[in-house]
C-alpha cells in the first residue's frame, strides 16, 4: 500500500489489520488479502446491495450515550457493540476499531443460504456454460455452499439464448439478477437499455422490444456478469476458459491504451478482455478493441520476405533493404503510431545511419473521441515517437509534404514501417517513381509496389511498450508466437541496423532497446523495461507542452493543452 | 361509484378519536361537513400561533408510535430529519394499506378525508415540507377520487397550496396512485415508486429517508392513521395525548378484526385497556357456531402466529412478570411483542378449526411470494420456494421433512434482506411450523387424492 | 403506427407532469390514464411515455411489468378481481372466484368466451372485515355470497353486450 493512503485499524476475525480509510468492507478486506464473497458489488459501479452474499458480522467500540466515553470490558479493552443482524460488506464502510467477523457460524450460514437460494432456480447447466471455470456461482458454491440441494420443486422457466444485441447473448435462467449490467449501462456506458421486467423470482433481464444493447461498450456487461447469463456471441461455445493462457496487453485502438488481457490457446487467440487499471480504463474497454486479434490470421497477412515480388530469405531481403536506404538520391521514412516505442526508437536509429536530411513522418489517425475510452487520437503511440525523437510534431493524417517531395523528385527511396501510405494521400503513380522498402504485418495497396517486403509481427506476437495520452508508458507482452517465417522480436530492425552500421550490435528485445534508450531519451532516464509496472509509468511531458495534441476529455483524462487547441 | 358502507353501530367500549365522526349517518366527506364538526380549526390555530418546532415537540411528547406496522416513535422519526442539508423536505402519507388483514386507513380515507388532509398539512408545516404526497394503493380508486376532491376543496379554502392561510408557508399536496404492489408500503420502496421506478426498497444504511429520501432529499413517510393522530395531538397537547393508553403505548388504535369471527370489523380502542380475548369475544362476538379457535394472527399476516391454548410467560419491560393465555395478551404495542409477535398494522386474523393450518400458511406464502419485489436474493428465492413447498403440501404432496426444510428456509431469509419483506415472508413460515409442527408432520400422511379433491380451498 | 391519445388524456398528462418535482415521477399516473383510455399499455404506449418523460422505453416497461394493475394484454370489457388473500380465502374467496369463472364459462386471467369479462385473483384488497370481496372495474363488492355473485354476473350480462373473443377463437 502506498504511503499517502490514510488507513484505519480494524480487527478481522480478531486479527488487527490496517485498511484504507473510507473503504467498504469488501475492498478493505481485499486490500489485506481476505475475501468477502460477493456478486452484485462491483468496485466501479454504484452499490446495490441486492445479492446478500457479502453479509458479515460487524461491531464497533461502544460509547456511553451520555458521556461519549468509550465503554470498556472487564479487561479494559473497548467493549464491542455487535450489530444484531449481519450487515452487507459492500455498503458498510470501515471505521477505527471496527470488528468484522467473516468466519463465524452466522456468516457461514448466511453464505450457505444465499448460495442455496441462488441455485434453486438456476439451471445448473455448467457442462455447456461458457462461464464454467470463471463462474462465481461455481467458485462460491465450492467455497461457501452447503454442497447439496434440498430443492425438489419445479424450477422457474425463463427465456434462453436471447439476442440482446449484435455481440451479447443472454440466458435469463442463469441470471442471478445482480443488476451489474444494468448499472453499467446506466452509469458507465450512458446507454440505459437494459432493465428487469416482471417481478420477484420471475424478474427477467431484457431490453425493450426492438431496442438492442449495441453500444461500443456492450461486452463489458459480459465481463462483469458474475455468472453465465451474459455471454459474448463471438466467444460463445468456442473454448473452455480453463485452457486459455492469459497475456497482459494494450488496446491499440487509440491513445487511451486500455489495459487488456489476451486469452489464447496453442498459438490461437480466442478473446480480448479488459484488464483493470484504475488510472487508465478502470475495468472497461470498447467492444471494437476486442476483435483486433482477428488481424493475426487475416487473409492478407504478410509472412514472406520478398525482393521485387520474389520470395527471399530474411537476411537477403534485409541486405537489399539496407542497400536501398544507402543509395544516393534522398530517403524518406514513414513510420507508424501503431509501432511500439522500441520499434520507433530503432527506426530513428536507422535514420541516423542515412546520410543527408531524411524527412520522417507518422500517419495521424484522428476521429471524434467518445469521452470514455476511445480518444480522438486513434494511434496508440504517437507520444512514443515524440519521446524517442522519431518525430517532433503532431502527425498529419495526410502525407502532403511527402507527396510534394516525391513529385519534385527529391525523394528516391521510401522506408515505410507499419503504414499503407496509399491511404494517406500518396497516389500509386507516385509510388512508381520511388523505390519502396515496406515493413508491415499485412499486404496492402502499397506493399504491391515495394521493392523489398519485410514482414512484421502484430502487437499480439511481440512484446514492447506504448506511451498513452497520459504519457504513461505501458507494457504489452507477446501472447502468441508469430508466423515461423518472420523474424521474431525486433530482429527486422536490429538486422537492418547491423547492415547499415557494421559496429551496431543489440539483442532484438525490448529490454535491450530500453537499456540504450535510458541513456538517450531524457524522459526514460533511470528506467528499465523489466521495472515498468503492470499499471504503467507516467513520464515527463514538459518537452511537448507546446504541441496541439488532439485528445479531448475522457475517462481518467483531462487534456492539458486547451491553449494549443484554441 | 358506490358509497362506502357505514358501520351500523359503534361498540360502547370503543374510544373513537380518529373515527369519531366517520360512521355517523349524517357525516359526509365534504369540507363543509368537516368544518361543521370543528374541522381545520386545529390547523388554523397551529399556523397562526405555533412554531413548527413546537409542533414537533408536541408530537415527541405524545410518544405516539407509528401506526403503519413497525411502531416506530413518530416524534423520533421527525427528529432524525436532516434539516441542515438545505435540500427540500418532503412529506409522504403512506396510504398503501396492503398488509393482509388491514382495512383501517380505508375507513379514514373514504369517510373522513379532510381529517387526513388536516393532519398532513399540520405535519407539513411542522417539518417545513416543500411538498406533500399521498401514496394511495390502486385497489382504492374511490378513495383516490375522494381525496382528490377533498384536496380541491381544501385548496379552494387556502388550506393547501400557496401561502396557506396567509402564513407565508406554501405546500402542495398531491395524490399519487400506486398499482397494486405491497412492497410500496415499505417506505423506501414507496419513495422509489414515486420517483417513477420499480419499488425496490433501498439499502439502509445509507438511504434513510430522513436524510436521503425522495429525490435524495430529507423525507418523512407516515401512515394515514399516524398523520390523523397528529391533528389530535396538536389539539390536545402532546402530554395530554400521552395520557390516553399506557406508557409507551399512547393513544388509540384502530384494530381490524377479520377471518373466522362472528362480527369482523374495525374498533378504535384505547391502547392497553383491552386484550386479544376482548377483541375476539367482546368486540368480535366470538367464533362462529360450533367452531373453536385454532390460531390467531395478531398484527397482519406477516406477524408471527399464535396457537390456541398457548401460554406466554416472561417479564415485561417494567420488570413485571407475566403468564398469559392468548386471550390475555394486551391489545397494544408491547403486549404482542412480549408474546413473541407484534401488533404490526393492528390487523387481527382469526383462524378456527375448520381449515387446514398448512393451507393457511400456503395462502400466506402465496401472498408474500407474489409481492416480493425480487431485488434481493433471500426474499426473492426464499419466498417463492416456501410458496412452492406449502402449495405442494396443501395439494397432497407433503413430506415429513418439509417442516424442517421450511423452518430452515425461513431462517435463511429473516434478518438478511434489504428490507423487512424478508421478515414478513419468513415469520409466518417460521412461526406456523414452530407452533403447528405436529400438523405439518401429520400432513405427510394425508391421502393425496383427498387433498386434491377438497371442496374448500385456501390455495 | 402513430400512437394517439384523446385530447382529454393528453391535457391530463400535461397537467400532471409539472405537479411533480421530477418529470419521471409522473409515470405511474400517466400509465393509469393511458390504460384507462386504451384498456392496456401497448409497447407503442410505453414508447410514447418514454419519449414524453425523456427516459428509455425499458425504464417504462420495468414499471409496467412490476405493478400488477398495469397490463400489456387486453382483458374483457369488465374486469373482475376477486381478493385471494387470507381473510377472504378463509371466508370462501376461492369459491367466489370459481363462481365468477363458472358464470362466464372462463378460466382465470383469460377473456371470457363472450368477451364480457376477465376474472382475476387480486392480492388483499384491504377490505378484510367484509370478506370475501371482489372488485368489478372500480367498484368494490363486499360480503359476497353465491347469490350475490350470481346477481352481479347477471347485471354485468345485462349491461355489457357479448362479443366474440378473438383470442378464444384462434
Amino acid at each position: 500500500m502506498s504511503e499517502d493512503i490514510q488507513t484505519v485499524t480494524v480487527f478481522i476475525n480478531g486479527e488487527q489489520a490496517e485498511v484504507p480509510a473510507g473503504s467498504n468492507l469488501v475492498d478493505a478486506l481485499e486490500s489485506v488479502g481476505k475475501e468477502i464473497p460477493h456478486y452484485c458489488y462491483h468496485p466501479k459501479l454504484s452499490v446495490s446491495g441486492n445479492c446478500r452474499m457479502c453479509l458479515v458480522e460487524m461491531g464497533t467500540p461502544g460509547r456511553d450515550r451520555a458521556t461519549g466515553e468509550p465503554i470498556l470490558d472487564d479487561d479494559g479493552s473497548p467493549k464491542i457493540m455487535w450489530v444484531p443482524k449481519p450487515v452487507i460488506g459492500c455498503a458498510t464502510n470501515v471505521s477505527p476499531g471496527m470488528h468484522i467477523r467473516t468466519e463465524s457460524d452466522q456468516v457461514k450460514s448466511c453464505r450457505e443460504g444465499v448460495m442455496e437460494f441462488l441455485l434453486v432456480n438456476h439451471p445448473l447447466d455448467c457442462p455447456i456454460c461458457d462461464q464454467a471455470g470463471e463462474c462465481r456461482l461455481q467458485e462460491f458454491a465450492t467455497d461457501y455452499g452447503r454442497g447439496y440441494s434440498r430443492f425438489i420443486e419445479q424450477k422457474n422457466v425463463k427465456p434462453k439464448r436471447t439476442r440482446l444485441g449484435p455481440r451479447v447473448t443472454l440466458d435469463d435462467e442463469r441470471c442471478i439478477l445482480c443488476s451489474r449490467c444494468i448499472r453499467f449501462c446506466e452509469e458507465i456506458a450512458d446507454d440505459p437499455v437494459l432493465g428487469f421486467i416482471d417481478r420477484g423470482s420471475f424478474s427477467t433481464l431484457t431490453t425493450f422490444p426492438g431496442v438492442e444493447l449495441a453500444n461500443n461498450y456492450s461486452l463489458n456487461t459480459v465481463d462483469i456478469c458474475p455468472v453465465g447469463a451474459l455471454t459474448s456471441t463471438d466467444f460463445r461455445f468456442r473454448m473452455r476458459v480453463w485452457f486459455l493462457k492469459e497475456t497482459p496487453s494494450i488496446d491499440t485502438e487509440s491513445s487511451v491504451g486500455c489495459n487488456t488481457v489476451v486469452s489464447s490457446r496453442e498459438g490461437k487467440i480466442y478473446r480480448i478482455t479488459p484488464r483493470r487499471n484504475d488510472l487508465v480504463n478502470d475495468c472497461w474497454m470498447p467492444d471494437s478493441g476486442r476483435i483486433l486479434y482477428k488481424e493475426v490470421d487475416s487473409d492478407n497477412r504478410l509472412v514472406q520476405y520478398a525482393i521485387e515480388g520474389r520470395p527471399a530469405k530474411a537476411s537477403e531481403a534485409i541486405s537489399v533493404a539496407a542497400g536501398k536506404l544507402l543509395e544516393d538520391g534522398g530517403v524518406a521514412i514513414v513510420a507508424s503510431g501503431r509501432l511500439s516505442v522500441e520499434e520507433q526508437y530503432l527506426i530513428k536509429r536507422v535514420r541516423e545511419q542515412i546520410s543527408g536530411v531524411v524527412p520522417t513522418y507518422l500517419v495521424g489517425r484522428h476521429a471524434e473521441g467518445d469521452g470514455k475510452l476511445l480518444s480522438a487520437d486513434r494511434n496508440p503511440n504517437v507520444r512514443g515517437a515524440l519521446l524517442t525523437g522519431l518525430i517532433d510534431s503532431i502527425p498529419d493524417t495526410e502525407l502532403s509534404e511527402l507527396t510534394s517531395l516525391i513529385s519534385e523528385g527529391s525523394i528516391k527511396t521510401i522506408l515505410t514501417v507499419g503504414e499503407d501510405i496509399t491511404e494517406s494521400g500518396i497516389h500509386v503513380d507516385l509510388l512508381k517513381k520511388v523505390s519502396l522498402v515496406y515493413m508491415g504485418s499485412h499486404h496492402n495497396e502499397c506493399s504491391q509496389y515495394a521493392a523489398v517486403e519485410l514482414p512484421l509481427l502484430t502487437v499480439f506476437e511481440k512484446s514492447g511498450t506504448f506511451v498513452n495520452q497520459q504519457f504513461r508508458v505501458q507494457k504489452f507482452s507477446q501472447a502468441i508466437p508469430g508466423p515461423g517465417s518472420v523474424l521474431q522480436g525486433l530482429a527486422n530492425l536490429t538486422g537492418l541496423l547491423e547492415k547499415l552500421d557494421p559496429s551496431f550490435s543489440m539483442e532484438p528485445t525490448p529490454a535491450a532497446v530500453w537499456e540504450e534508450m535510458a541513456g538517450n531519451v531524457p524522459e526514460f532516464a533511470g528506467m528499465s523495461y523489466d521495472e515498468i509496472p503492470g499499471t504503467g509509468l507516467v513520464v515527463k511531458d514538459e518537452r511537448f507542452a507546446g504541441l496541439a495534441f488532439v485528445e479531448t476529455k475522457g475517462m481518467h483524462f483531462e487534456p492539458k493543452n486547451a491553449l494549443a487547441e484554441a | 361509484m358506490n358509497s362506502v358502507n357505514k358501520s351500523t353501530e359503534v361498540h360502547p367500549d370503543e374510544r373513537r378519536i380518529i373515527l369519531k365522526h366517520a360512521d355517523s349517518s349524517d357525516y359526509d366527506v365534504s369540507i363543509n361537513c368537516y368544518k361543521k364538526h370543528g374541522g381545520y380549526e386545529v390547523m388554523k390555530k397551529a399556523y397562526a400561533s405555533s412554531k413548527p418546532k413546537e409542533l414537533c415537540q408536541e408530537v415527541m411528547a405524545s410518544e405516539i408510535r407509528g401506526r403503519g406496522g413497525a411502531g416506530f416513535p413518530a416524534g423520533m422519526k421527525w427528529k432524525f430529519l436532516d434539516r441542515k442539508s438545505g435540500k427540500p423536505i418532503y412529506l409522504i402519507c403512506n396510504a398503501d394499506e396492503s398488509e393482509p388483514g388491514t382495512f383501517k386507513d380505508r375507513q379514514i380515507i373514504h369517510k373522513d378525508p379532510h381529517q387526513l388532509i388536516e393532519g398532513m398539512m399540520i405535519t407539513a408545516y411542522a417539518i417545513k415540507a416543500a411538498q406533500a404526497f399521498i401514496y394511495i394503493r390502486e385497489e382504492m380508486p374511490l378513495g383516490a377520487q375522494i381525496l382528490n376532491e377533498a384536496i380541491e376543496e381544501a385548496r379552494n379554502e387556502n388550506l393547501v397550496g400557496d401561502n396557506i392561510l396567509g402564513s407565508g408557508y406554501s405546500c402542495e399536496l398531491i395524490v399519487h396512485r400506486g398499482a397494486a404492489a405491497y412492497i410500496c408500503g415499505e417506505e423506501t420502496g414507496l419513495i422509489e415508486s414515486i420517483e417513477g421506478k420499480r419499488a425496490y426498497p433501498r439499502i439502509k444504511p445509507p438511504y434513510f429517508p430522513a436524510a436521503l429520501g425522495l429525490y435524495m432529499c430529507p423525507t418523512i413517510v407516515n401512515n394515514v392513521e399516524t398523520l390523523c393522530n397528529v391533528k389530535h395531538i396538536v389539539e390536545m397537547g402532546g402530554k395530554e395525548y400521552a395520557r390516553i393508553g399506557t406508557p409507551g403505548n399512547t393513544g388509540t388504535r384502530i384494530w381490524c378484526l377479520s377471518g373466522h369471527v362472528r362480527n369482523p370489523g374495525y374498533f378504535e380502542l384505547e391502547n392497553g385497556n383491552f386484550t386479544y380475548g376482548d377483541l375476539i369475544y367482546k368486540f368480535g362476538g366470538g367464533l362462529r357456531e360450533g367452531r373453536t379457535l385454532q390460531a390467531l394472527i395478531p398484527g397482519g399476516s406477516s406477524s408471527k402466529v399464535w396457537r390456541a391454548g398457548e401460554r406466554f410467560t416472561g417479564n415485561l419491560r417494567s420488570g413485571e412478570s407475566f403468564d398469559w393465555g392468548l386471550e390475555d395478551i394486551p391489545l397494544d404495542f408491547d403486549g404482542p411483542m412480549a408474546a413473541g409477535s407484534m401488533s404490526g398494522s393492528g390487523a387481527v386474523i382469526i383462524v378456527d378449526d375448520s381449515v387446514d393450518i398448512v393451507e393457511v400458511l400456503a395462502n400466506i406464502n402465496a401472498f408474500y411470494a407474489h409481492e416480493s419485489c425480487g431485488q434481493c436474493t433471500p426474499c426473492r428465492e426464499g419466498s417463492l420456494w416456501m410458496k412452492k413447498i406449502t402449495t405442494r403440501m396443501a395439494n397432497g404432496g407433503a413430506r415429513e421433512e418439509d417442516a424442517d426444510l421450511l423452518a430452515s428456509i425461513g431462517e435463511q431469509i429473516a434478518g438478511r434482506t434489504v428490507c423487512a419483506h424478508g421478515e414478513a415472508c419468513a415469520w409466518p413460515t417460521q412461526s406456523f411450523v414452530a407452533k403447528f409442527r405436529d400438523k405439518f408432520i401429520e400432513k405427510a400422511k394425508e391421502d393425496p387424492e383427498k387433498a386434491k379433491n377438497r371442496k374448500f380451498r385456501l390455495i | 403506427m402513430a400512437f394517439d391519445l384523446s385530447s382529454a388524456t393528453l391535457s391530463y398528462i400535461d397537467e400532471i407532469i409539472p405537479k411533480y418535482p421530477q418529470k419521471r415521477s409522473a409515470i405511474m399516473m400517466i400509465l393509469h390514464a393511458i390504460q384507462k383510455e386504451k384498456g392496456l399499455l401497448s409497447l407503442e404506449a410505453q414508447e410514447w411515455v418514454a419519449h414524453k418523460l425523456e427516459i428509455q422505453p425499458i425504464q417504462v416497461r420495468e414499471v409496467v411489468t412490476f405493478y400488477p394493475f398495469y397490463r400489456e394484454r387486453p382483458i374483457g370489457k369488465r374486469h373482475i378481481r376477486v381478493c385471494r388473500t387470507l381473510s377472504c380465502a378463509l371466508n370462501g374467496g376461492y369459491k367466489v372466484c370459481d363462481s365468477f369463472k363458472k358464470h362466464f364459462d372462463t378460466e382465470l386471467d383469460e377473456i371470457s368466451p363472450d368477451g364480457r369479462v376477465t376474472v382475476e385473483f387480486a392480492e388483499c384488497l384491504a377490505s378484510c372485515g367484509t370478506a370475501p370481496v371482489a372488485m368489478v372495474d372500480d367498484v368494490l363488492y363486499e360480503n359476497l355470497t353465491e347469490e350475490e355473485v350470481a346477481a352481479i354476473c347477471e347485471q354485468i350480462k345485462q349491461e355489457t353486450p357479448a362479443s366474440s373473443n378473438p383470442e378464444s377463437e384462434s
